[in-house]
Order: structure tokens, then sequence, then C-alpha cells
């Protein structure tokens, strides 16, 4: 062990209060766990917010399709990125691959999320890309259109015949894609939810309320990329695709909050043996990230907002003004929320007994710069991934268009 | 059969060809690793083995007898008959095999016989306990006490010798002045034979009357009446006689 | 339907129920606990008397010594409650020799309604929440009833240790694996006893095979009550307790 380690544990087992295992010493997940649901969160509500295009033929929102459909592919590619940097042993992470043990929700989630990326993901955005992709091709000279022929699979087919297929695949592929982004991240719930050692975790309704606050978060993630990049490209904002996505994003708030309502007025009302510490851990040592940043500023606030709008009637500016504030809050809300479901359930003792703390280091590998870049990272894949699949339409795609067809 | 290929959009026939692909790379891996990596028998067989090989430290107490019987003898009828030889003296595999070279400590120090004997609290009704500023300070422990046979070289004189909790307790309770032999009639072979031969309690309530009754002319002690308090028990089913606070 | 799809659904579902056959998918140790019988292959268990722990730690140290467990006071495989059960109904618990041991505590006879040493280590459970979770199956049981961790597969993520409710896993600083007590498994192998069991000096600590009819552990487990630590969880653990304490948590 080294100097710095000692200290470190050291100076956490002074801060410790009242008892504790000796092994739970140090926090073992830390805030790079944090990232991780965050980020398939994202995923999970980005596709969900796309799959209400498709599956119930929302034409107002259907300029945000492919930007979500993009997006969940960016945080999808970035997700793995804080579990692989957390292993003791990242080496040897194929193994969950090869003997996965089949009893163990982590390593089937492997296998769903290798399905819902390969199956339902890259399928999806394929067959919606593929016309563009090809024509992109044909107009094109050099390094990008070899791009766009292999990812066309150098496919060379609009007619339209070819078209209407692909939009029937779509289709049928957003209908298997709904319960794949609900298993894929629902089952992130149940990684936590399935632990009975942790009276924090363990809860029937974990699935659940992983679930619907990724929906929250991803719709809010796709109402603020769509209202920062249009205007960046000089575009106006479509109000009623904005008002639309709101709408959901309201809606599942609303769940949301009423899920984690119920699961603080179960605990409370059941009172069993784990009550005395949870409560001294929420007032101890969450009060800022629960009741201020998850319930206050992430949920009510933004629900105030929003319940503003609907019975206001505001100008558009005002409206884009408060509708950004919220999905900002939104954000803010639901990674508190998973600080307080990851770190909060380990900061208290299984003995019931006792609290620690969780001192994150500023830099290291599961520090805090490496957390912030890798919520950065998905963005900037999600840049490429623009350049190459733009989602909206381009004079050289209209041009095209017309001579496909034409 | 390159009807069905014909008929079948060409998006499909694309994307069949990449997953043909992919399974074909994916089986080619999976085939071409070794069985140590797919096989999870064999890899906990070799865990199990890796395991059971490890380094052995210490060696059990039957391995010291089959040089030291002399110790071992006098060890078995004395108060440490239970502990072990590397209790007090460490890890002693290496010393079992090259007993040349590797030789175990024997502790010699005051501070180590306290690690178990010295006064704690919590430690179980009867173990004998001595506070070790107090009990022949600047004396190594086996000046009086052979470690192999640890009988003490005189009698213990009194009750807290191994009975430390309780005197500590009853020291600063109503009867601190009482001796523990004023209610416990204690046969003497109780202290060399202390579970075989025990001290008694109390049996009727007229003997905490001989102070606490109505009738006692012991003057100081609280005084009940006999016949009506608490008729049904024996007075130390409720009051704990080494602190018999009331509420 | 298209062909394709209908593949696509059952390949889907298949992964899927993967986890519910994981659940019941038996577990073949467990099996032996139930038999009754010294079969071939003992079935090891450890039983603690309450009532003869002195809490003087040589466990804790023979533990370190025998396993190379890290020397610093932050890792344990073995450890040692003391709990002090007051008149006025707090319980102050400490683990001694420990880093997160409040040290300075002073107790006084007093107030004391109730006070003891609690020896505490993996409990080596029949139906261990260890092994369910451990992704690469790098933890397992042994024939023999011993739970291990295989330190070459193990890729360090930690889900065992948070599912473990004793507190008995730790991650090794050096290897970047999870370890944790083996019984001393490379002992018990070559019939020696775990050091713990070894250095005790009290005899508070006992082991042998679960089913055997006389051993010191079916002679603990006779004269007895015996109890286990949070039975309600269904982990089935192998570790008796003699005169355990209800406040022991």
């Amino acid at each position: 062990m080294t100097p710095e380690m000692v200290e470190r544990l050291s100076e956490l087992a002074r801060q410790v209060q009242g008892y504790i295992y000796p092994n739970e010493i140090e926090i073992h997940w830390s805030i790079l766990i944090v990232v991780y649901p965050y980020l398939t969160g994202l995923v999970a509500g980005a596709f969900i917010l796309a799959s209400l295009v498709k599956v119930f033929n929302l034409k107002e929102v259907q300029p945000t399709y492919r930007l979500s459909l993009l997006t969940a592919l960016a945080f999808l590619l970035i997700a793995p990125l804080p579990l692989l940097l957390h292993l003791g042993h990242p080496e040897r992470s194929y193994e969950v691959l090869i003997t996965p043990n089949p009893r163990s929700a982590m390593a089937m989630f492997g296998f769903v999320y290798a399905w819902y990326l390969m199956a339902v993901l890259l399928l999806e955005i394929w067959f919606t890309y593929r016309r563009d992709l090809i024509l992109y091709a044909r107009g094109e000279r050099g390094l990008m259109r070899w791009v766009h022929r292999v990812l066309a699979l150098f496919s060379n087919d609009v007619s339209p015949e070819a078209i209407a297929f692909d939009q029937k695949a779509v289709k049928v592929i957003t209908i298997i894609g709904i319960p794949s982004a609900f298993l894929l991240h629902g089952y992130v719930g149940f990684i936590f939810g399935s632990i009975k050692a942790n009276p924090w975790w363990s809860s029937v309704l974990m699935p659940i309320v992983f679930l619907f606050s990724a929906i929250v978060s991803g719709i809010a993630l796709v109402i603020l990329l769509y209202m920062v990049i249009l205007p960046f490209r000089g575009e106006p904002i479509d109000m009623k695709c904005l008002d639309k996505m709101a709408s959901f994003l309201f809606y599942a708030v609303i769940v949301d909050f009423s899920l984690e309502f119920l699961d603080f007025i179960h605990r409370l009302y059941e009172s069993e043996e784990s009550i005395k510490i949870i409560s001294q851990l929420v007032l101890n040592k969450l009060i800022i990230s629960l009741l201020v940043m998850q319930v206050l500023l992430g949920m009510i606030a933004p629900l105030a907002l929003m319940v503003a709008i609907k019975l206001l009637d505001l100008n558009h500016e005002l409206r884009k003004l408060l509708y950004f504030l919220s999905v900002l809050l939104i954000q803010l809300g639901i990674f508190s929320t998973r600080w307080n479901v990851v770190i909060g359930g380990q900061m208290f003792s299984k003995s019931l007994a006792g609290l620690t703390t969780y001192k994150m280091e500023l830099v290291g590998i599961e520090g805090l710069l490496t957390s912030i870049a890798l919520l950065i990272l998905p963005f900037l894949v999600l840049a490429v991934l623009l350049k190459i699949l733009p989602p909206w339409e381009t004079p050289e795609r209209v041009a095209l268009e017309s001579t496909a067809t034409g | 059969m390159l009807d069905i290929f014909r008929k079948l959009p060409d998006a499909v026939v694309r994307l069949a060809v990449v997953v043909i692909l992919l399974a074909a790379t994916v089986t080619f891996i999976l085939s071409s690793l070794p069985p140590a990596l797919k096989r999870r028998d064999l890899q906990r067989a070799a865990a199990v083995e890796r395991e059971s090989a490890r380094e052995i430290k210490y060696a059990g107490a039957g391995t010291c007898a089959e040089c030291h019987e002399m110790e071992y003898t006098q060890k078995k009828g004395g108060y440490h008959r239970n502990v072990s030889c590397e209790t007090c003296h460490g890890p002693a595999k290496n010393h079992a095999e090259n007993p040349v070279d590797f030789k175990p400590p024997a502790p010699r120090d005051r501070q180590f016989c306290p690690t178990c004997h010295a006064y704690n609290a919590s430690r179980p009704r009867g173990f004998p306990q001595i506070n070790p500023i107090s009990h022949n300070p600047l004396k190594p422990c086996y000046t009086c006490h052979q470690p192999h046979d640890p009988k003490p070289p005189t009698v213990p004189g009194e009750c807290q010798a191994c009975h430390g909790e309780i005197e500590r307790t009853k020291a600063v309770s109503p009867h601190a002045l009482l001796e523990c032999t004023t209610c416990h009639v204690t046969p003497e072979q109780h202290k060399v034979n202390p579970r075989g031969v025990r001290p008694t309690k109390p049996a009727t309530r007229e003997f905490c009357a001989q102070c606490h009754g109505t009738n006692s002319t012991v003057e100081g002690p609280p005084k009940i009446e006999l016949a009506t308090h608490g008729e049904k028990y024996l007075c130390w089913q409720c009051h704990y006689p080494h602190m018999p606070e009331v509420d | 339907m298209n062909r394709r799809l209908f593949l696509q659904r059952i390949v889907s579902l298949l992964l899927t129920l993967g986890l519910p056959v994981g659940l019941f998918t038996k577990k073949p140790a467990a099996a032996a606990v139930k038999n009754g019988k010294s079969g071939a292959k003992p079935f090891y268990g450890m039983g603690i008397d309450i009532d003869k722990c002195i809490g003087c730690a040589k466990c804790m140290e023979a533990c370190k010594a025998e396993n190379d467990v890290p020397k610093e006071p932050f890792f344990f495989r073995t450890w040692v409650e003391r709990y002090v059960i007051k008149h006025d109904g707090s319980v102050s618990i400490q683990s001694i020799g420990t880093a997160t041991n409040p040290s300075s505590e002073t107790v006084v006879e007093k107030d004391i309604l109730r006070s003891f040493f609690v020896p505490k280590l993996c409990n080596q459970c029949a139906n261990p929440p260890c092994v369910q979770v451990c992704p690469v199956g790098a933890t397992f049981q042994t024939e023999d009833g011993v739970v291990l961790v295989d330190d070459i597969r193990c890729i360090g993520c930690r889900y065992c240790i948070q599912a473990c409710p004793y507190g008995a896993r730790y991650l090794h600083p050096e290897k970047q694996t999870a370890d944790k007590c083996t019984f001393c498994y490379h002992r018990i192998s070559k019939g020696l006893l775990p050091a713990c069991v070894e250095v005790c000096p009290t005899q508070a600590r006992v082991f042998g095979d679960v089913n055997s009819v006389a051993s010191p552990l079916t002679r603990l487990k006779r004269m007895n009550k015996i109890h286990v630590l949070k039975p309600y969880l269904n982990t089935e653990p192998k570790v008796y307790y003699a005169n355990l304490d209800g406040e022991v948590k």
C-alpha cells in the first residue's frame, strides 16, 4: 500500500460516524459509476423520444427524430468507458462476453447492451439514413464519398420499393426497440435493485424509477441539443416541435416524481429497520444533493416552470428561455439522482449503525476531471456523427433528391 | 435458391452479408481461443489448485509436539492447555521445516501477556485479568508465571483477579464496602478449580433482609417490608447486587 | 411475418431469458448441506462461541500473517467487534485494531448492561449472494463449501463487495481483485485448521465438517442455541454463532 493510500484511508477513517464494518472504509463505486447510468439513461430516453415519432406517428416531433437517434448512438458508444476505467482489471473485461455468469445481472446486461446497440439502434439508423447515404455518396468526392459508401454497405438502390421497405423496417425495428430501450435502462436499475444487502438499493421500484428518470433526462437532452444546435446553424426553432417534446417531458417528470415520492412515503410508513440510518444518511450527507439538487432544483422547479408555461400564454422567446432553464435543471437533477442512488447507497454501513464519507479525487482515473471529460466526450462524438450523418436537410441532399426521383 | 436473393430487398441482402461476416468472425475468434479462456471448469480447477498451493505459515499445534515434548506435556495440564504454541510464538512452519535457521520469538516483554490478560470490561466473566500498570510493575510476567504452566505463584487473594468487571462495578455502588464473601460462600478450591467448584448465591429472601428488612438493626441500608415487597422473587432476581440501584 | 424479424425476436427473447434461467439454475453445493450425510467430501463450516471470545485479536493477526493480507489496519479477512450495551439502551460498537475504531471511548462499568466481543469473517454462505452477482464467475463455491475468488479472472468490478451483506469482502489494494476469507483453504485442504482457529487461545472458534456427527463444531451446535448473521436474507451462512446477542448487526 502506498503512503498516499494510507493517508487517504486514514483521513476517511477519521470521518466515520458511528460504526461501519472495517472493510467498508472506502466507497467502492465512485463517480464513474454515477456517470455510467446517467449516460445510459440518456440513451434510453433519447431513443424512446425518437420511437414516439415512428410508432405513434407524431408529426410535430419529426424534426428531432434523427437527432434523437444520433444522440442515443453517441452516448451509447461512450457509456462503456466509465465502466472500463473503473475496473481493477479492464484488460480482462472480455471475459464478460466469453464466459459470463448467467445468474449475474451485470453479465446479462452486457448482452442486452450489445443487442440494443447492434440489432436495434444501428439497424434503425442504417435504415433511416440508407437513402441519404447513397445520395450523398453520389454527389461527393474523396474521403467523405468513401465513408458514405461504406456506411451504406455499398448499396445503390433508391427505388420506391426499396425506400418503402426501409420505412417499414424502421417501423418494425422501432416497435422492437421500445421494449429493448426499456430493458436497457431497466436492467441497470435491476443491477442495483437486486442487491438485498443494501436497503437503499434493494427495491422493486428501482428499475422503474431508473427507467423513468432516464426518459426524463433523455427527452430533456434532446430538447437541449435542439435548442442549442439549431440557432447555431442559423435555423429557426419549430415551436410546435418544442412544445410537444416539452409536453412529453412534463408527463414523464410527473410520473418520475410520483414514483420517487411513492418510494419516500413507503419507506417512512413501513419504517423498517434501516429507516433510522437512512434518515441520518439523508439529513447528514445528502441534504444538498437530494433535497436541494434532486428534488427542489431537479424536479419541483422544472415542474413549476412547465406548469407556468402551460397555464400562461407566453411569447416564444420567454417560452424558449423557460424551457431551456427547465432542461438544464433537469439534467442537474437526474445526475444528482444517480449520485444519490450510487454514492448515497454506499455512505451508510451495512451494519446500519454508521455513516462514512466519499472523498472524490480531482485528478486520477476515478476523479472529477475524468468524469467531466467522459460527460463531454459524447458531445464530441455527436458532433462527428452530425457531420457524417446530417439529421437535417442540406442543400446537397435537396439537390440530389430532385435528381434521384425526378 | 438465387430467386430468393433476387426477391429480397437489396438492403436486406447487404445486411445479411454483414451479419454472416460478423457471426463468422465471432465464431472464428471463439473457436480459436484456448480452452483455458473458455471453460469455466478448467479455470475453477486451476483456481482451486492455486489456492491450495499457497504457502503455509502456521505449522499447527501438533507439529510442535514432535520435537518439543517437554513443553507440550507441561502445557497439557495447565491453564494454557488450549492455547496453541503459535498463539504466543507466532507462525512457525518455517521453523518446523528448518529448525536451525528459523527461530520463532519467545515473547518476554510485559506488553505481550496483557493482550489477553489486561483488564477489559467486555471480557467474559471469570477470565483472569490484571491491571498491567499496577500488577507487579517492572517485573517480566514470566518471573512469576511459567508460560507453559501459568499457575499463579500464590493462590489469588482477592476475587477481582478473575472478576475484575464485577469488582469495578461494585466499587462505585452502594455495596462497595461489602466483601464478596459476605454474600457468596466461596470454597478455597474455587480459586484452583474455578469451573468445578462454584461459590453460592443467597438462596432466601431473608438473607438480604438481614440488612434490608424493616426488622434489621443495621443502620444505613434502605429498608423494605419483606412480607409485601416483591414477594414472588428472590431479591437478586430484580436487583443487581453488584450495582443495586433502584430507578 | 418476416422470417428475419421472427429470428431476431427469438434471439432477443433467449438473451433476456438468460437472467431468469440463471435464477433457477441448481446450485450444486447447497444440496450438500441438506443431505445430512457426510459424503466423501466435507462441507466446511465454522462455529463461534461468543461467551468464550476475549477480544485478544490474535485471530486477526494470524490471518494477516497467514494470508498475506495488507498489514495496514484498513482491510481485513476477519475482525473482532466489541459491543457495549448500556442501561440507557444505547449500543456502542467498535472493531478492535482497525483504523475506524474510535479507541478513545472509555467505558464506565456502572453504565454497562452487557458487553462482549464478536469475531466476524466471511460466512461462506451456502446460498452466496456474492457468487450470484459476479459477472465473470470469478468467485465461486467449491464442493467443500468454501467460496473462493479466482484472482486471475476477477476483473475488479466490485459487484461482489456490494452484494455481501456482512462486509466480508474488500478490494486487495495491490492485486486489484476482490479478496476475502477462504477458511485458509490451503490449510484445510491439507487437514490443518484455519489460522484463526489455530491461534484462538480460548477455543472460541471451532471448525469442521457441517455434516460430521463427531466434531467440535457439531458439539457447539448441539449444546448451544445457534444463531447466524442476517438469517432473513436467506444467504444460509455457515458460520454458526453460539450465544449471539440480538444487538449484533
